[in-house]
């Protein structure tokens, strides 16, 4: 789970790192209060979205006067920035935040990540922050110093040193260099986060060092024991299909493409992709309604991926295996039933009992699109997706 | 014996009790695995299916010898019930649990150091769908009769699409010698190098079928190993071709967040290190089938 830059401060605040001063606004005329409350001359607004890429897209403005930021946030408000991480529908802004300038010397990289070689938290700083991580190591990888973490005594003071020598911070800083890189490794261990990134953290010239942005993710599976971060999920920053499909327990991610998937099982839901692709479609969403394949579970998923209104083809993919294929097959034929459809379906199902489940597709009496292997059912889905396209575009229109 | 379990191989189920774990307790031992009890704290005394239950892993291990350990116990508690197990005696455990923290897994793994290599548990999962070796036992909640005795050892992340890969086979005649699910986490007990190391030693697999999938750095580390030291063939599915950057695809551990670890990466690694790729699913027993008559 994703929260905003601005919470991700104030959690690590806590633990230790130090943060320029700042303040959240929901308003122009609140920016404009937020910056006199916070004083000086010169503010930095930034857009409160779930996305890395903010400064180049147009949402973080420096701002000299109060006039200046009303102005400012009034047109980012409301709006919604595309980043080059968010897709081209981009993410809404509906919160600001002001931040005091702070004039810095260096800026510096620092991210702990969950590494999956170790299989411990990995530690990677650079002293070229300012740039992205990919950046840095395309163009300077030999600025980047990596160091793992034994779980069982924690970072230890050394390792924080050395990274801290390692990155060329001046001595008479290195305790405060210790004491952030200790914050953020507890505040990513007490908190079950899977990212912390502070780019920039900058050596500022007055000599403190500042987190001047920060990121943090945390793991979803870990929310049941961190109530008051599971509150800090902000819908506004989600595909409303994934919220929805989220709230009700399917795993759904929506793309761009006209065959909607019904799957079992992440890996089979991705396989059926891949298998969409090869046969000249795209598909239009990942989903895995869980290995059993309930009858409820498929109604559901008929209703999800039929909300779309670019699906133009349904697939659904079931391997049954305890539960059986004639089980799934009335389930199919139910979900169909009572929530009728306006697309070309092609089932195929695999696994146990194949022969009895396909016959109750057939003696439904539902126009279902049957098929055996994966291949041939992706290949009948493009090819019913692409007839109804020459048959249905006018039906369409008049809907 | 195959690796990690035989026919005579004593099991038991942490989390016995639940209506999941019964469900697939009753399955197993329809299958034939041998299931001597469950572990359920609070619960000694009582059965389940006419298996006893007990306290704690010591006493399960103590009263029937157990050997393999399969958890069922839900996602918060689920880490410390592994941890149980290594403590207690048993030598080869299958988490089957979705939805373990992954700073718990880390804890897991760093705790299972403290043993000896010799005394150390085996763990594979969690969030797989188990272990089968076709005619002997099943710890898992697999269907049992999609897999034929045989000799493709198969390792993967992902549970039906094991599914699908094993019925192709049967329905070509071909048997499996085992099959192992090491899971679509993050952080996992067994890699899929982990594996392929048992295979490689196994004179009951001839051929391994290995399918992975987008994220993280196994695939990769598995061609490594089989370019290094396979002498047998290995078939190898990646799904996650058309996977978007950055995403989470129903499996925590599916995302693509560095180079090499996207499907198209992967299955130039694996080429690259000699591995026959099937480039789309419905080919897996097709292709192995075919690399089983060349060889």
């Amino acid at each position: 789970m994703d929260i905003h830059e601005y919470q991700a401060k104030e959690i690590l605040n806590k633990f230790g790192v130090a943060i320029p001063d700042g303040a959240l606004a929901y308003s122009p005329e609140q920016a404009a209060y937020r910056a006199r409350e916070l004083g000086g001359s010169k503010w930095i607004v930034k857009a409160q979205v779930h996305a890395g890429g903010r400064g180049k897209a147009g949402g973080v403005k420096i701002c000299e006067s109060e006039h200046e930021i009303q102005d400012a946030t009034n047109e980012m408000f409301g709006r919604r920035l595309v980043t080059h991480q968010t897709g081209p529908e981009g993410k809404g802004i509906y919160r600001i935040y002001v931040e005091a300038a702070v004039p810095f010397e260096r800026e510096i990289y620092l991210g702990f990540v969950l590494d999956r070689s170790s299989q411990r938290v990995m530690i990677v700083a650079s002293s070229e922050g300012g740039m992205e991580i990919e950046e840095i190591s395309a163009k300077k990888p030999e600025s980047i110093v990596r160091s793992t973490v034994e779980p069982a005594v924690g970072l230890r003071d050394f390792q924080a040193r050395e990274i801290a020598f390692a990155l060329g911070i001046p001595s008479e800083l290195t305790q405060q260099m210790v004491r952030t890189l200790q914050g953020c490794y507890r505040a990513f261990t007490e908190l079950d986060a899977t990212m912390v990134e502070i780019n920039p953290l900058v050596i500022t010239s007055d000599r403190r060092i500042l987190a001047l942005d920060a990121k943090m993710t945390f793991d979803g599976n870990a929310l049941f024991r961190h109530p008051h971060i599971a509150e800090l999920r902000d819908k506004s920053q989600e595909d409303p299909r994934e919220s929805r499909a989220a709230d009700r327990g399917l795993s759904y991610i929506g793309l761009s493409g006209n065959i909607g998937c019904i799957v079992n099982g992440a890996g089979l839901a991705m396989a059926t992709m891949d298998t969409i692709k090869l046969a000249g479609g795209e598909p239009a969403n990942f989903l895995d309604i869980g290995g059993g394949a309930t009858p409820e579970r498929v109604a559901k998923a008929f209703r999800l991926v039929n909300s779309d209104e670019n699906v133009q083809a349904i697939l659904v993919n079931i391997f049954a295996g305890i539960n059986r294929c004639d089980w799934v097959a009335e389930g199919v034929v139910q979900a169909l039933q009572a929530n009728p459809v306006d697309v070309p379906v092609v089932v195929r199902l695999a696994g146990t009992n194949v022969e009895e489940g396909l016959k109750i597709l057939a003696k439904s009496g539902l126009p279902i699109i049957r098929a055996t292997s994966l291949m041939e059912a992706a290949e009948r889905a493009v090819s019913a997706w692409k007839n109804d396209l020459s048959q249905n575009t006018r039906m369409r229109i008049v809907k | 014996m195959s690796i990690f379990l035989d026919r005579n191989t004593p099991v038991i189920i942490q989390g016995i009790t639940g209506r999941m774990a019964q469900f697939h307790a009753k399955e197993m031992l329809e299958y034939g695995t041998n299931l001597v009890g469950g572990v359920v704290p609070g619960k000694k005394g009582e059965t389940v299916h006419g298996v006893p239950v007990f306290d704690t892993v010591k006493q399960a291990v103590e009263a029937t010898g157990a050997e393999a350990s399969l958890v069922f116990v839900p996602p918060p508690f689920a880490a410390d019930s592994i941890m149980e197990a290594a403590d207690g005696g048993i030598r080869y455990c299958v988490c089957i649990t979705d939805g373990i923290p992954a700073q718990d897994m880390i804890k897991v793994k760093r705790y299972m150091m403290r043993y000896p290599k010799e005394r150390r548990m085996v763990l594979t999962g969690p969030n797989c769908a188990g272990t089968i070796s076709p005619g002997k036992s099943l710890v898992g909640i697999m269907p049992g009769h999609i897999y034929l005795p045989g000799h493709v050892g198969i390792v993967g992340r992902s549970g039906t699409l094991g599914y699908e890969a094993a019925q192709q086979l049967k329905d070509r005649g071909i048997g499996v010698s085992t099959s192992v699910g090491i899971g679509g986490d993050p952080i996992n007990g067994s890699s899929f190098r982990d594996i392929l190391e048992q295979f490689e030693n196994d004179p009951e697999t001839h051929i391994v079928c290995l399918i992975g999938e987008i994220g993280g750095p196994q695939e990769a580390e598995a061609a490594a190993y089989i370019q290094e030291h396979m002498t047998k063939p290995v078939v190898a599915y990646i799904a996650g071709l058309t996977a978007p950057k950055g995403r989470t695809m129903g499996h925590a551990g599916a995302i693509i967040s560095a180079f090499g670890e996207s499907a198209s990466e992967k299955v130039e690694i694996l080429s690259a290190a000699g591995v026959t790729v099937a480039e789309n699913p419905s080919v897996i027993g097709e292709t192995i089938a075919r690399v089983m008559q060349a060889a």
